[in-house]
C-alpha cells in the first residue's frame, strides 16, 4: 500500500485560447514542498500566461490548478495570495510613497485577512510587535536593513526586486512564484539574487517556482525544469538533463542546432 | 405612425447636437487624453457671443456666426491648451479629469458675469432666411422640418465626414493619433506634439461652438445649464462610440436624440416619474453604458509609456517634520482655534458662518476619504448629503423620533445606498467612475428628487433643531458645539481609519492594484468600504446641513455642489483632516469676503475652479504644497534656534 503524497502546487492540462490562438496545451506541472523548479522558454512559448492562469488574472479554458490538493482554478488573485501564493513581478510593482518597512507590515496585515472597519475605529487593526520582529527578520536576510525606512522610489532596480521578495515573504507563502526576476539585473546583481533566494529556500523551506529568461540563472537555481515552447511542454526533469536534451536545444537555437554556448554545457 | 415619425425627426436634431459635442470630446480625448467635461461650458461661451451679437446688437447672421464660432470657439480652445492641458500631457488622468472639472465649473460663471443673468428669449438661427430661421418650414411628405433643423443635420453631416477623412486619410490625422499613445514617444519622431495638440484642440473647440450656437434657438432661451447638461448627453454618445470611433459616436448622438423625441411623445406628461425621466434620458444612457459595456470596462486609463521618467510625488509635509515642531503648530492651531470660538461666541452673524463652516468641514471629510484616501473623484457627494438630509427630514415629519437620530439613520441610510451604488461601479476605476456618480447625481435629481417621498414634492420639509436629554440645540450656540463635537468625532474616525488596516490597504492599491492583491487584498472590498464611509459621513453632514436651516431643500444639494465641491477640496488638500477643514474655511469666508467687496457671488466658483488646474502640479492641494515650503523655512530656523541655545558652536556654514 503506497501513499501518494499530495503536491503543493498540480496544474493539470490548462488551456488557454486567446481569439483563436491556442496559448497553453494541455501543460501540467508539478512543485513539491520547498522545491526549486525553474520554468523555461523561448519568447512567446506562453510563459507568462501559465504564469498568469496559475495566479488568477487569467482564466484558463480548461484544465484545472490545485494548491495542497484544493481545487483553486476559479479563485481571485487576493484569496490565492492568501492560501499560499507569494509573487515578484517582471516590471516592478511598490507601492508609491511607502517606505521598505511599510510595504512589509502592511503585507503582514493582509496576511491577516480583511480588515473590519470597526477595528480600525477603536485602533485594533494597527501593527502587531510580531509584525515589526517579523519585518526586521525579513530585512536582515534580504540585506534590506539599511534602507528601511526609506521610501521605495529612491531604490535601484534590484533592491527594489528584494523588497518584493520580502513582501511577498512577509504573507508567509508557500510558492514563490518569479516572474523574470532577473530582467533588467547586471552579471553581480543576478548572482546576489539567485543566492539570497536559496537562501530563502533553505531557511523558510519556501517553494519556488521561477519564470526565466537566463538559462545560466536557472541551470545554477532550479533542481527541475519545465520547457515550454508553443504552448506545449516539450521537457521536464532535472535540471542537468533537460539541458541537454536535444528538442530543448532546437526550440533555444533554432534547428541546426549550433552557435550559441551556454546552453547545455555550462555547469 | 406618422406621430411615432414626427416624434423622431422632431428627435433628430438635438441629436446632432450631441452628437457634434461628443465627436468635439473624443477628437480631444484621441490627441491629449483629456476628458473635456468643459465642452458643454464652450457650447454656452459661443451661443451666448452669438446670442450677444446677433439678438441684443442686431448684427448680420454671417458676422455673428463668424465671430462666435470661428473665432471665439478655436480662441477658447487655443487657451485651454495653451495655458493649461499643455502641460498637463504627462500628468496623471486624474488631475486632468480635475482640472477639466475646474473649468466646467468656472467657465458657465465666468460667461454669466459678462452675459447676465437676465431671461434671453427670442434666439435667432442661422439659417438665412427672409422670415427668420425658426420659421422657414421645409416639407418633406407628411413631416416638416424648420430652418434651424435643417442647418443642424446640414453642419452634423459636413463635421462627421471631415472627421472620419482627416483622421483615415491625412497625415495630420496620423499625427493626432501618435500623439494620444505618447507624446514625448511622437516627439522623438521629429513631430512637435504641442502644435498637433493646439490643432485638435482649436478644432474641437470650433465643434463645440458650432454646437452651442446650432442648439441655442432649439431651447426658448439661453441659459447655461442647458449647456452643462449637454455634456452628459455627449459623453453617453462617446461612450456608445467607445471613446475612439467617430461614425459610431455620431450614431450614438442622434439615436440619444431620436430616443428623446420618442420619449417625449409616448410618455404620459401627468405623472411625476414621467416627468423626470424624459430630461434625464442622457443620465439613465450613459450610467447603463458604462456599467454595461464590456468594452469600455476593459480600457485601462491611457498612460504615457515614458511616464517613468517622471519624479515621484513628495511625502506629505508632515513626514518632513519634527515631532517638537509638530507640537508647537498644534498647539498655536489649539490657541487660534479657542480665539476663534470666543469671539463667534459673541456675534452673533459670524456664529452662523463658524456653524456653516463646520457643518461644510463635516462634509468634506467625505472626500478625505474617497478621495484621498481611495484615490477615486466621486461627483455625487451632494447627492449623498441629500439623502442624509431627506431622510432625516422624512422620519422626522412621519415618525416621533429624536432628531439627533433621524440625522444618524440619514447617514445610515446614505452609506448603504453609497455601499450598493460602489458595487457595480467599482470595477470602473478612474475617469468612468467619476463619469458614472456624474450620472448617478443627476438621475436622482430629475428622477427622485421631485417624489413626494423623496424631496417632499413643492413644499420643503421642515427639520427641526435637535433636543439631546435637556440640552436643546435649538439656540445656536449649543448649536455650535454639537457641529464641533461631531465634526471632530467624524475627524477621528477619518484618521483611525486611515491609520487602521482599510486605510492602509487603500494606499497599497493606489501606489499598485495588482501588487496589493498579490499579497491578498480583496481590492473590491476595501473600495466599497470606503465608498460607504464616504457616503455615510456626507449623509451625516447632509442632515445636520439640513437642521441647521431649518428645511431640506433640494436646491441645497444641486448636482452643481457636488462638482464644485470636489474642485474646492481637491483645490485645498484633499489627502489630510485639516485640507477638509481649510476648505470649508476657505468656501465660507470668500463667499463672505466677496458679499463685503461687492462682488457677485460668481467669482468664488471661477476662483476654485481655476485653481484646481494647480491639482496636476500639487496633487496633495495648494496649501499642503505651500506648507511643505513654509515648514522647511521654519524648520531650518527652528533647528538654528535650538542649536543657538543648546550648543555655543553655529550651524556649519554652507559650502556654496
Amino acid at each position: 500500500m503506497s501513499v501518494t503524497p499530495v503536491p503543493l502546487l498540480s496544474v493539470t492540462e490548462i488551456v488557454k485560447r486567446f481569439a483563436g490562438i491556442t496559448a497553453l496545451s494541455d501543460v501540467s506541472l508539478r512543485v513539491e514542498t520547498g522545491e526549486a523548479v525553474g520554468l523555461i522558454g523561448p519568447n512567446g512559448a506562453g510563459k507568462t500566461t501559465l504564469f498568469n492562469c496559475l495566479l488568477g488574472i487569467l482564466r484558463p479554458d480548461g484544465g484545472r490548478v490545485q494548491l495542497d490538493g484544493h481545487d483553486i482554478t476559479g479563485w481571485p488573485v487576493y484569496r490565492r495570495a492568501r492560501s499560499g501564493f507569494g509573487r515578484t513581478f517582471q516590471r516592478i510593482e511598490l507601492f508609491a510613497g511607502m517606505t521598505v518597512v511599510e510595504h512589509f507590515l502592511v503585507a503582514a496585515r493582509a496576511r491577516r485577512g480583511d480588515g473590519r472597519l470597526w477595528k480600525d475605529v477603536v485602533g485594533l487593526d494597527r501593527p502587531r510587535p510580531q509584525d515589526r520582529e517579523e519585518a526586521e527578520r525579513t530585512l536582515e536576510l534580504l540585506g534590506l536593513t539599511d534602507v528601511a525606512n526609506r521610501s521605495v522610489e529612491a531604490l535601484s532596480l534590484g533592491r527594489g526586486r528584494l523588497v518584493e521578495v520580502g513582501r511577498a515573504l512577509m504573507t508567509e507563502p508557500k510558492l514563490l512564484l518569479l516572474d523574470e526576476p532577473s530582467s533588467g539585473l547586471d552579471r553581480s546583481e543576478t548572482a546576489e539574487l539567485t543566492e539570497t533566494l536559496e537562501v530563502v529556500r533553505r531557511e523558510r523551506g519556501t517553494a519556488i517556482l521561477l519564470v526565466e529568461h537566463d538559462v545560466e540563472m536557472v541551470q545554477r537555481f532550479a533542481t527541475r525544469l519545465y520547457v515550454l515552447d508553443f504552448g506545449t511542454l516539450i521537457a521536464e526533469g532535472p535540471t542537468r538533463s533537460v539541458m541537454s536534451d536535444p528538442a530543448v536545444r532546437r526550440a533555444y537555437l533554432g534547428e541546426s542546432g549550433e552557435g550559441e554556448p551556454g546552453v547545455g554545457e555550462a555547469v | 405612425m406618422t406621430d411615432f415619425i414626427s416624434y423622431v425627426i422632431r428627435g433628430i436634431p438635438f441629436g446632432c447636437v450631441f452628437a457634434l459635442v461628443a465627436v468635439g470630446l473624443v477628437l480631444t480625448y484621441r490627441t491629449s487624453g483629456v476628458f473635456n467635461l468643459a465642452f458643454g461650458a464652450q457650447a454656452f461661451v459661443s451661443a451666448a457671443v452669438y446670442y450677444d451679437t446677433r439678438v441684443r446688437h442686431e448684427w448680420p447672421i454671417i458676422l455673428s456666426f463668424l465671430l462666435a464660432v470661428v473665432v471665439v470657439g478655436p480662441l477658447v480652445g487655443f487657451i485651454l491648451d495653451r495655458f493649461i492641458f499643455r502641460y498637463m500631457r504627462s500628468a496623471s488622468e486624474l488631475s486632468r479629469l480635475v482640472a477639466a472639472l475646474g473649468l466646467l465649473v468656472a467657465i458657465p460663471q465666468m460667461v454669466q458675469l459678462w452675459f447676465g443673468q437676465s431671461p434671453s428669449f427670442g434666439v435667432v438661427g442661422i439659417w438665412p432666411s427672409s422670415q427668420g430661421s425658426n420659421f422657414a418650414v421645409y416639407h418633406l411628405g407628411d413631416y416638416s422640418l424648420n430652418g434651424d433643423q435643417v442647418a443642424t443635420l446640414i453642419a452634423t453631416f459636413i463635421v462627421g465626414v471631415g472627421l472620419t477623412a482627416m483622421f483615415r486619410y491625412s497625415s495630420i490625422g496620423l499625427r493626432m493619433r501618435a500623439v494620444v499613445e505618447s507624446p514625448r514617444m511622437t516627439e522623438l519622431q521629429g513631430i512637435n506634439a504641442d502644435r498637433i495638440g493646439t490643432f485638435a484642440w482649436m478644432l474641437s473647440s470650433l465643434i463645440a461652438g458650432l454646437a452651442g450656437v446650432l442648439l441655442a434657438p432649439l431651447f426658448a432661451q439661453v441659459n447655461s445649464n442647458n449647456f452643462t447638461i449637454l455634456i452628459v448627453a455627449a459623453l453617453a454618445a462617446a461612450a456608445f462610440g467607445k471613446l475612439s470611433s467617430i461614425p459610431l459616436t455620431l450614431l450614438g448622438g442622434v439615436g440619444l436624440g431620436v430616443l428623446g423625441g420618442i420619449l417625449a411623445g409616448y410618455l404620459p406628461t401627468n405623472s411625476v416619474l414621467a416627468q423626470g425621466l424624459r430630461p434625464s434620458l442622457p443620465f439613465v444612457v450613459l450610467f447603463l453604458l458604462l456599467i454595461f459595456s464590456p468594452a469600455l470596462r476593459r480600457r485601462r486609463e491611457v498612460k504615457d509609456p515614458l511616464a517613468g521618467v517622471d519624479p515621484p510625488p513628495p511625502g506629505l509635509a508632515a513626514i518632513e517634520r519634527s515631532p517638537a515642531l509638530t507640537w508647537s503648530t498644534r498647539i498655536f492651531g489649539l490657541i487660534v482655534g479657542l480665539g476663534v470660538i470666543a469671539f463667534v461666541m459673541n456675534d452673533r452673524y459670524w456664529l452662523l458662518l463658524a456653524i456653516q463652516a463646520l457643518i461644510f468641514a463635516t462634509i468634506f471629510l467625505s472626500y478625505t476619504v474617497i478621495t484621498g484616501m481611495a484615490g477615486q473623484i466621486s461627483l455625487c457627494q451632494a447627492t449623498f448629503a441629500a439623502i442624509g438630509a431627506f431622510t432625516t427630514a422624512q422620519l422626522v415629519n412621519a415618525y416621533d423620533i429624536p432628531v439627533m437620530l433621524t440625522i444618524v439613520i440619514g447617514a445610515v441610510v446614505a452609506a448603504v445606498v453609497g455601499g450598493l451604488f460602489s458595487i457595480p461601479v467599482l470595477r470602473l476605476g478612474g475617469i468612468y467612475l467619476a463619469l458614472a456618480t456624474f450620472a448617478f447625481a443627476l438621475m436622482f435629481e430629475s428622477i427622485l428628487v421631485p417624489l413626494d417621498w423623496v424631496g417632499g414634492g413643492a413644499t420643503p420639509l421642515k427639520v427641526p433643531r435637535p433636543v439631546i436629554g435637556p440640552v436643546d440645540f435649538g439656540s445656536d450656540r449649543a448649536f455650535f458645539f454639537l457641529c464641533l463635537v461631531i465634526l471632530i468625532a467624524v475627524s477621528f474616525l477619518v484618521i483611525l481609519v486611515r491609520g487602521g488596516a482599510t486605510g492602509r490597504f487603500l494606499d497599497a492599491l493606489r501606489g499598485s492594484e495588482i501588487a496589493a492583491q498579490s499579497i491578498g487584498i480583496n481590492p473590491s472590498r476595501a473600495r466599497i468600504v470606503a465608498f460607504a464611509l464616504s457616503a455615510g459621513i456626507a449623509g451625516l453632514g447632509g442632515g445636520l446641513f439640513a437642521t441647521q436651516v431649518g428645511f431640506a431643500q433640494p436646491a441645497d444639494f444641486a448636482y452643481f455642489y457636488s462638482l464644485f465641491f470636489v474642485v474646492l477640496v481637491v483645490t485645498l488638500g484633499s489627502r489630510t483632516v485639516e485640507g477638509a477643514i481649510n476648505a470649508a474655511i476657505g468656501f465660507i469666508v470668500v463667499q463672505e469676503l466677496l458679499k463685503r467687496i461687492g462682488l457677485s457671488a460668481s467669482w468664488e466658483p471661477i476662483f476654485f475652479g481655476l485653481g484646481a488646474i494647480t491639482y496636476a502640479k500639487n496633487p496633495e492641494g495648494i496649501l499642503e504644497a505651500q506648507k511643505r515650503r513654509s515648514n522647511a523655512f521654519v524648520q531650518r530656523q527652528f533647528n538654528r534656534f535650538k542649536n543657538t541655545t543648546t550648543d555655543p558652536v553655529p550651524a556649519e556654514p554652507s559650502s556654496t
